[in-house]
Order: structure tokens, then C-alpha cells, then sequence
């Protein structure tokens, strides 16, 4: 097996650099291209020939699947930055930590739907379009709910993107929808804990709510449990 | 093509050519042996590069270090950190119970693959236990490299079964994350994408936490 991406980057120094960089954070939009671009697309088993670097088409079998999971996970990513955008906005997290958390787990969410949406277009698809939501009666019903609502779309997000990581083809995609998924991980973890849950609760819930080892979902249930938040 | 950034300066005129995920090993164990002692990487460069599949082995050997280190990490932690909380002692309980049965389930996906999994190294953690501040502060440390590590570990996996396992251990690892770096006030999150970080440079981070 070969992997266009790993050779990239181990061969050269300053690609190498530029993705770590972006796994790292800042500029991400304008890094995944530059990852994608660096690294072509291909990976394809057993592709002896020296093709590191410069491509930056992709196979169309390997591509339509990815493209198919890039663009379920910018759903996502839209829903949830779009609910915290919701909250924020409604005034109703009147705590100072609490708001500010909300805040950065929003950022976090919005340097998401940038990155997916920069990756969907390089892989030659259209990025999924941004669902019309409905939150209002989570937020209305003020912090708690909003808060425990949080909780649970976070554990369903890094579920998903467990779920879906084994179905993606191109190396450069899994690694950043690994880097995107403990970010996940990161903000279930800490808002269940915030909300008062254990680390295992009601419901499926908690904080490390399956253990020492993590349960992926797949699309169709994923896409089923936030149905209540899409409107049609 | 650069031959490739290696933590022992004498071995950097080895030319690693474009062998993408066996070199990335190469690299690990090169690594590995600067780590552990020269004379031990020999025999998982022949390994490495002789078996076809070996290299899931590899990872997950690298893997299998990090949860043993963990696991003492914590274990010592319970009985030698004074001025923990019940909470505090709560959450350890869990870190450690976690890691022990990530240490569990990785000997034993070695061994389905044929492989021998690593000998538990003699840790030490100076100054990790002196105070509860100290000792998050550790744990805060660990617990974001051992999630680097797999990130970084996880596009070389060749088996999707062995894919599937390593990711579902890393949410977990990120989880231990937040919820150390709540407890010390530190933003659970701090980055929109988590790194990814080579073995070399997790295995030359672990260094001091390795006596033997």
C-alpha cells in the first residue's frame, strides 16, 4: 500500500510543516487546500509509480465516496454552529464560563464547516448547502435544556464521525476528520461534565459515555436523531 | 528526495525513499531505538520492513507504550498525590480504569496478528506527584500527546478493524482530555483540529518518563 500524502510528507520538509500546522489550527481553510493540492489524492493500493505531489485530482471512485462523508460531515458541522450561534445570540446563558465555552465550541464549529466546505470543493463536489434549522424550542426553554441538548448533539457528533472514518478512502481526508473528531470528543466530554452528568448517564449520555472504548453511529441513525432539528 | 528527520543524528545518512507508510515506521523505529537504546531497533527494522501487515504491529506496540505509561501514570498517582478530592480521586479511578483496559485490549489485538506486544518499560514520573497541581498538569500533558499520537499514528493502519479500534480509544483519550483540563481551568478545547503527532516526536516526548 501507498499513500501519496504520507510520502509527501515525509519527504518534504516544508509540506510536512504546513500540515501540522494546519492539524494544528490556525489558517485551516486555506490548509486543507494546500494539503489536498500538496498531497494529490492518490491512493490507490499498490501505486508503485514515483507520483508524490502535484496531482490534484482524485480518483472518481474514491472521490465520490469521500466527497458523500465530507459533505454529511459539513451537515453537521452547520448544525451545530448554526445552534450555537442560535444560543449566543438568544442571551439565554447568562454564566460568564459557561458563555464563554459556548463561544469557543462555536468558533470551533465554524473553523469546521470552513474546512469541510474547502475540502468538498477540492475533491471537485459541491459542498452540501446549509440546512434551514429550528432551535428555538430547545432555546426557549432556556440554559439547562439548551446545555443538555448541547451535550447530546456533541456525543452524536463524535459518534458519527467514528462511524463514518473507516469509509473514508484518502489518508489526507481521515487524517483531518480524526483531528476534527476528538475535537468532538473534547466538547462532549466537557459539556456533559458541565451539565452534571457522570461519565456514564441516562440515556446513552455522560462524559465518557461508552467507556474505555467509544461507539461509532452510522449515517442513518446519525441523520435520523437530529431530523427534530432540520426544518423542512 | 531529503532523507528524513531522525532522532538520532547518526543514523541521518539513511536515505529513506518513498516507501510512505513503511518509511514512516522506519522512521518510528529509528526513533524508537534512539528512545530505548540503538541495539534494540535492529530487529524492528528487519521486522518492520520484512513483514507485509507487520507494521499495524508497530503502531499498535507504540500504542501499547503509551496505555502502560498511562496506566502506571495514574495507578501511582491514586496512592502518592496528596490533597486530591474525592472527585479528583473519582476521576482518576476512571482515567486509570480506561487505559488498563486499552492496555488489555491492544496485547490482545497483537497478539491476534501474530505479533509479540511490548514489554512494559520501567517508568518514573519526577516531580509528577509532588502537588495536585503537578500531577494534572502531567496528566493534562499526556493525555493531549497520547491523542496526537494516535491521530497521527492512525492513516498508516493498514487493518480497518485495527482503524476502528484506534479511533474508538482516541475519543476516549481526547474525553480524558477535556475533563483534566476542566478540573484545571484550562479550555477543554483549545483548537479547532487536534495535532498530529509522529511517533519520533511522541516517542522523544515520553522520553523522561522512561527509566528502563
Amino acid at each position: 500500500m501507498t499513500d501519496s500524502a504520507l510520502r509527501e510528507l515525509a519527504d518534504d520538509p516544508s509540506s510536512r510543516k504546513r500540515f501540522f500546522k494546519m492539524i494544528g489550527g490556525a489558517g485551516a481553510v486555506s490548509a486543507f487546500g494546500v494539503v489536498l493540492a500538496a498531497c494529490g489524492g492518490d491512493d490507490d493500493e499498490e501505486d508503485s509509480g514515483g507520483s508524490a505531489g502535484g496531482e490534484t485530482e482524485m480518483t472518481g471512485g474514491d472521490n465520490a465516496g469521500d466527497l458523500k462523508i465530507v459533505n454529511y460531515a459539513l451537515t453537521l458541522e452547520f448544525l451545530e454552529a448554526e445552534f450555537y450561534k442560535e444560543v449566543l445570540e438568544s442571551g439565554m446563558i447568562k454564566d460568564k464560563k459557561v458563555g464563554e465555552l459556548a463561544k469557543s465550541i462555536q468558533e470551533n464549529e465554524q473553523e469546521h464547516v470552513d474546512a469541510l466546505t474547502a475540502t468538498a470543493k477540492q475533491l471537485g463536489g459541491t459542498p452540501a448547502a446549509k440546512p434551514k434549522t429550528k432551535f428555538q424550542d430547545v432555546i426557549s426553554k432556556g440554559p439547562e435544556t439548551i446545555l443538555m441538548t448541547a451535550a447530546d448533539v456533541e456525543n452524536l457528533g463524535a459518534a458519527a464521525y467514528l462511524g463514518a472514518a473507516g469509509g473514508i478512502k484518502s489518508k489526507e481526508i481521515l487524517a483531518a476528520a480524526l483531528s476534527i473528531h476528538t475535537v468532538e470528543a473534547r466538547h462532549a466530554a466537557a459539556l456533559n461534565a458541565l451539565v452534571g452528568r457522570d461519565f456514564k448517564a441516562k440515556g446513552g449520555q455522560g462524559s465518557i459515555p461508552d467507556g474505555a472504548f467509544a461507539k461509532g453511529m452510522d449515517m442513518d441513525a446519525v441523520l435520523k436523531a437530529v431530523q427534530p432539528f432540520i426544518a423542512s | 528526495m531529503t532523507s528524513s528527520r531522525l532522532v538520532a543524528p547518526e543514523l541521518t545518512t539513511i536515505e529513506v525513499h518513498g516507501l510512505t507508510r513503511e518509511a514512516f515506521l522506519l522512521r518510528a523505529t529509528l526513533a524508537a531505538g534512539a528512545t530505548y537504546g540503538a541495539l534494540s531497533a535492529t530487529p524492528y527494522i528487519t521486522k518492520a520492513l520484512a513483514q507485509e501487515g507487520g507494521g499495524d504491529v508497530e503502531i499498535l506496540n507504540f500504542a501499547l507504550t503509551l496505555e502502560l505509561l498511562e496506566t502506571d501514570f495514574y495507578k501511582m498517582a491514586l496512592k502518592e498525590v496528596n490533597g486530591l478530592s474525592a472527585d479528583d480521586k473519582k476521576l482518576t479511578t476512571e482515567l486509570r480504569d480506561n487505559e488498563a483496559e486499552h492496555v488489555d485490549a491492544l496485547t490482545a489485538t497483537i497478539k491476534k496478528l501474530g505479533g509479540t506486544p511490548a514489554k512494559k518499560p520501567t517508568f518514573q514520573f519526577p516531580g509528577a506527584f509532588g502537588s495536585r497541581t503537578a500531577y494534572l498538569k502531567v496528566a493534562n500533558t499526556l493525555e493531549d500527546t497520547g491523542v496526537s499520537a494516535y491521530n497521527g499514528a492512525a492513516p498508516a493502519i493498514e487493518s480497518g478493524e485495527v482503524l476502528g479500534a484506534a479511533g474508538s480509544i482516541v475519543q476516549v483519550e481526547a474525553r480524558h482530555s477535556a475533563l483534566i483540563r476542566l478540573v484545571r481551568n484550562e479550555s477543554p478545547a483549545p483548537r479547532a483540529f487536534d495535532k498530529a503527532s509522529e511517533m519520533d516526536a511522541v516517542l522523544k516526548a515520553i522520553k523522561p518518563f522512561i527509566k528502563s
